[in-house]
């Protein structure tokens, strides 16, 4: 377990060390040795914890200088912003972050000796055997950290390699951009440090350190192109971030006073034992928990804080991708996982499973009116993580177990669709779908990763449309039908727009444009390991829920549940048989057919080829074919006021009536 | 009828008609002639089709389409010139943009005399293709046997000529 | 038990949804006052489709269709067996998305709108086939096929507001009017022949051997609502599944083609209304 610090050091070494490397070429080597590094502590750190027995792992109780110094941090953190902040004249957002960092100085140098064993003392009355200290753990590794860790390292450890030759490319199409890779490459391996450190911790204290600097880092990697756009979307992402950090602030001052803890599992544990035993003490933990769940919603982008993530997209694709799928997104969700036992059944978790899933709907319909790549996988982005977060807000064992199989296929899936589309932006010059007709016969190698990708998010027999039947049967056994409701409807618009991306993809479409792939060899590494590993986890699935996901019930719940019968796995099998075999099957049985070839039919007026037809005039007229948009139905100008209004309505009421409550 | 194609589907193709002969192959498919009967479908598509109506002679402009959806269909097809003006170019036949019958562009195997020819001659002369179109389709599956199917029918046209 | 039933469904499926496409095409033309084709029409028109020449526009779609026809045939299989309804709705859908891929895939401007026509379809049918299978589980307790219909009352008692929602939707599913939209039994439509403009031969057959699959599985789901542990279901789902198909046919005969978006918006309005209040009071009353 000494790894740990080695494993959070090591990005953060790389994040100092990459941008003081002038040579190109160098730097290059250097952020290939810092990905690489971080994956192989990740996995060492999982093997020696496999070899101990995949134990739940408490760590460092003392840690006075430590504590201290990341005080000292925040307080830096808050001096950032509000430079930042004065420099481009955003004096609201000051407020938010002096607020909070004043909020939590307070709460922890004034805290008060009051421990859980004297909350206890409370309820039962002074016991004898309590008298021992409590142990006060800063750290966990337990089978949903672990998951997590490799999930970050891996596929953010892709992500920084994929960067490398992305970056180049990047500067050589934009080139009114003032090239700053090394400060980009520093904030990556920074963030995955930060990432790192989250979902290690177990004292909230801690966690909220780390939390903030993810925010922090998001703001400025969004900030990196120095545009007037970049800059506006990247303080919207930082007050919609510092936002929830306000909740998660107040959460921890409220907890070290009210039940003397700050640590997250003790306040979890001791909800659900409350809200079992003692329903009438119930609230003490109320507020602390709907304000970290309120944190977890900014984060993950929920409903009515979506924009932040959209903005985003003006941001070099590498950090769209790690912000998507490996990491800041999923601090919210893994957040949110973690509380769910104490949100299963309450007033909160019934806020957090509604904002989750009218996101889930409301992003998948909206993702139906864009035709630029990147926007669409962020409302698809949206859309899951809305799943997840309505998952654990429901939070018993059935609906946690598809969360965290979303949470597993959506990072890979997700983080390898970034990927594709930003060298297919650097090959086409352009990640409008409308562009990508045809993208078959143009860039082969980049379109069977892309479709591979697509596939994943959402066709039988990947592994987000079973998570997705999971969930769907959860939530009847949860009797929540409005999220059935929800569900069954976002399944049919979050269908509607990948299929005609994919289409589009499959289209033959010969034009005599002639696209070079420029896409460097260690993209195509990391893209062609998450296709890999896309592929592996679809057909490995039964192995993944028993071995990672099973166990991570088990920790959360105290009892393992069996979701999938036996059958069903048999049906999985039969499914990927004929997924892969009957296609290929069919391919050389079609091979082998004689079939002649003709135009295809535009009522008799081809020029010559496929790609031009006689218009009325007698003139050539080139044949463009669009996919549906539906903008006037499904457009962000109609739905996203509405779908803001809704949520923050709801989440503003039933905040006030869950606080109010609790008081 | 024991030996005729039982399920011919037909294109119809206006080159250059006056519409009197459309209509009259509309009338067709109404109840009181009923094309159904026969299994005679009215698609679209030449991708479908075995039956190649034309009305109205060729004329410059519609040449290449007729050749084009000619060669879209697949083998066996006939191809049945409807009304006088696609059999010979009727009284357009001198005109300066008339070519001719749709003999001139594409093999025709039979013809339907009227100006506008009947919806009882239509039937008569779709019946009457149905037969060629059975021997059409003997050969084609002797040729397919003898594995040279597409050379012995002619073939598609190259169609971007 | 289970592999004869979906042996016999493989094997017989294509047949009986032939014969069927036979019967609704001279009901058809009895109700417009014609004669109407023979009754194996169908078969006859398989028969051509097969023997005809191999012609393509590309050398995919065969492959994509082919994959369709599988796919279907599993889904249907899965109901036969017995097996979980949401995944046969699931395959059913993976199906129908290597349809559009084999229209896409023509690049062609006839069937990639029939192709975009054809997504519209499944976005407006697919909330109700979820709700569908939440229906049966509401008012079964399983997901499983073989369960639903060993319970001693049918469920259509619990849940006649479904099967309402699911006629509208079967209409999609048989291509029937109102909502042909993508592709039509009838010539003469606005998109030519829609997403399967460019199947020619034995391509189009094979697409129409799928329908036919579909066709019976669609039924199969009707079924479904009736069938229950007494022997007298068995007859009374087969009386009923005809009573739906001639339906189905009447209302083809009787409404013009809507645009997209009162497809979808009735379908959606539908489904809410029918399948969700149903679902609703079966979640209330249990």
């Amino acid at each position: 377990m000494n790894l740990i610090p080695v494993l959070i050091a090591w990005p953060l070494l790389a994040a100092i060390v990459v941008p003081c490397i002038r040579d190109k070429r160098a730097r290059g080597v250097a952020v290939y040795v810092g990905a690489g590094g971080v994956m192989t502590l990740a996995l060492g750190l999982l093997a020696v914890w496999l070899a101990g027995g995949k134990r739940d792992v408490l760590l460092y109780p003392e840690t006075e200088i430590l504590d201290t110094a990341m005080l000292v941090g925040e307080v830096l953190l808050m001096g950032l912003i509000v430079f930042l902040c004065v420099r481009h004249k955003k004096y609201p957002v000051i407020l938010l972050s002096v607020g909070q960092t004043a909020l939590l100085l307070w709460a922890e140098l004034t805290r008060p000796d009051f421990t859980l064993v004297d909350f206890a003392a409370q309820i039962f009355g002074p016991l004898v055997d309590m008298n021992t200290e409590l142990m006060q753990p800063h750290m966990r590794v337990d089978c949903l950290a672990m998951l997590m860790v490799i999930i970050v390292a891996v596929v953010g450890g892709l992500i920084c390699i994929y960067a490398v030759g992305y970056m180049k490319a990047y500067h050589h199409h934009h080139a009114d951009v003032q090239d700053r890779s090394g400060f980009f490459f520093s904030m990556l391996f920074l963030f995955l440090a930060a990432m790192l450190g989250l979902v290690l911790s177990e004292s909230l204290t801690w966690m909220y350190f780390f939390w903030e600097i993810t925010s922090v880092i998001s703001f400025l990697l969004i900030g990196y192109t120095r545009t007037e756009e970049a800059v506006r979307n990247s303080f919207r992402a930082l007050w919609i971030n510092l936002l929830g950090g306000c909740g998660f602030a107040v959460a921890i001052a409220v907890a070290s006073r009210t039940v003397g803890t700050t640590q997250l599992s003790d306040l979890v544990n001791l909800s659900v034992w409350l809200t079992q035993n003692q329903p009438a003490l119930a609230a003490v933990t109320v507020v602390p928990i709907a304000m970290l769940a309120f944190a977890g919603l900014t984060k993950s982008a929920q409903l009515p804080f979506s924009s932040w993530l959209l903005g985003a997209m003006v941001a070099p694709t590498p950090s769209s991708a790690l912000l998507h799928s490996a990491t800041m997104v999923k601090a919210g969700v893994y957040l949110l996982i973690r509380l769910a036992p104490a949100l299963a059944g309450t007033m909160t978790g019934n806020m957090v499973a509604f904002i989750g899933g009218f996101t889930f709907i409301a992003a998948s319909m909206m993702a139906i009116a864009q035709n630029d790549g990147k926007k669409v996988l962020a409302f698809s982005t949206i859309s899951n993580l809305g799943l997840i977060v309505a998952c654990a807000g429901i939070g018993d064992e059935e609906t946690i177990w598809a969360a965290v199989l979303l949470m597993i296929f959506h990072s890979v899936s997700k983080s390898m669709l970034f990927q594709a589309v930003g060298s297919v932006e650097n090959s086409l010059g352009s990640r409008d779908i409308e562009s990508m007709h045809g993208l078959l016969l143009r860039l082969p190698k980049l379109t069977y990763i892309m479709g591979i990708g697509i596939a994943g998010m959402y066709l039988a027999p990947f592994g987000m449309l079973i998570s997705k039947w999971v969930a769907l049967k959860s939530f009847i056994d949860a009797d929540n039908y409005l999220l059935v409701i929800f569900l069954a409807f976002g399944s049919a618009t979050t269908m509607f727009y990948w299929t005609k991306w994919l289409s589009k993809l499959v289209s033959l479409h010969h034009t005599k444009e002639e696209v070079h792939d420029v896409t460097r060899r260690d993209q195509y590494v990391s893209m062609s390991i998450h296709a890999a590993a896309t592929l592996l986890l679809c057909l490995l699935f039964p192995l993944v829920s028993q071995g990672v996901v099973d166990p991570i019930i088990t920790q959360l719940f105290g009892e393992s549940y069996q979701v999938l019968s036996m059958g069903v796995l048999t049906t999985m099998a039969v499914m990927l048989v004929s997924v892969l075999f009957v296609p290929t099957l069919m391919f050389l049985l079609t091979r082998s057919a004689h079939q002649n070839y003709v135009p295809i039919y535009m009522g008799g007026v081809n020029e010559g080829d496929n790609t031009y037809f006689v218009n009325s005039f007698g003139e050539p007229e080139h044949l463009y074919l669009s996919n549906w948009y539906l903008r006037f139905e499904f457009g962000m100008r109609r739905l996203m006021r509405p779908a803001v209004y809704i949520s923050a309505g709801v989440l503003v009421v039933m905040l006030c009536l869950i606080v109010g409550g609790a008081l | 009828m024991a030996k005729l194609a039982k399920s011919p589907w037909l294109l119809h193709y206006d080159a250059s008609s006056c519409n009197g002969c459309d209509i009259e192959v509309l009338d067709c498919t109404t109840p009181r002639f009923d094309i159904e009967r026969f299994g005679i479908i009215n698609t679209g598509d030449p991708f479908q089709a075995d039956i190649l109506l034309v009305t109205g002679g060729v004329n410059a402009q519609s040449e290449a389409v007729v050749k084009q959806i000619y060669s879209q269909m697949p083998n066996p097809k006939v191809v049945v010139a409807v009304g006088i003006c696609a059999c010979t170019g009727g009284v357009f036949k001198e005109c300066y943009n008339i070519k001719g019958g749709v003999d001139t562009v594409i093999p025709v195997d039979v013809y339907v005399p009227g100006c506008a020819a009947r919806p009882q001659a239509i039937i008569d002369g779709v019946v009457k293709a149905l037969e060629i179109l059975d021997k059409k389709r003997r050969d084609y599956a002797q040729a397919r046997k003898s594995g040279q199917a597409d050379e012995a029918e002619g073939g598609n046209e190259p169609w971007n000529t | 038990m289970q592999a004869v039933s979906v042996i016999l469904y493989l094997i017989l499926a294509p047949f009986a949804g032939a014969l069927l496409d036979g019967v609704s095409r001279i009901v058809s033309a009895r109700m417009q006052g014609r004669k109407g084709p023979p009754l194996l029409q169908p078969f006859y028109d398989l028969l051509k489709l097969f023997q005809k020449q191999m012609i393509a526009v590309n050398s995919v779609q065969m492959l994509l269709n082919l994959s369709y026809l599988v796919f279907l045939a599993i889904a249907g299989s899965m109901l036969f067996a017995g097996a979980d309804i949401l995944m046969c709705l699931f395959i059913l859908s993976t199906a129908d998305m290597f349809l559009i891929m084999a229209a896409s895939s023509d690049s062609s401007p006839f069937s990639s709108l029939g192709a975009s026509r054809e997504m519209m379809q499944i976005m407006a049918y697919e909330p109700l086939t979820l709700l569908l299978s939440v229906g049966f589980y509401l008012t079964t307790g399983s997901f499983h096929v073989g369960d639903i219909i060993s319970r001693p009352v049918s469920a259509i008692v619990f849940m006649p507001g479904f099967l309402i929602g699911f006629f509208v939707i079967t209409a999609i599913k048989l291509r029937k009017s109102p909502f042909d939209l993508s592709t039509s039994h009838h010539a003469h439509q606005e998109l030519v022949k829609g997403l399967t403009t460019e199947m020619a031969g034995p391509t189009f057959g094979i697409m129409n051997v799928a329908e036919y699959y579909e066709m019976i599985l669609m039924l199969g789901i009707v079924a479904l609502f009736f069938l229950n542990e007494n022997w007298w279901s068995w007859p009374l789902a087969i009386v009923m599944c005809l009573l739906v198909f001639f339906l189905e046919i009447l209302w083809d005969n009787v409404s013009a083609r809507v645009k997209w978006r009162t497809m979808l918006d009735s379908c959606w309005i539908v489904t809410l209304l029918s399948a969700g209040l149903n679902g609703l009071i079966l979640m209330l009353i249990q």
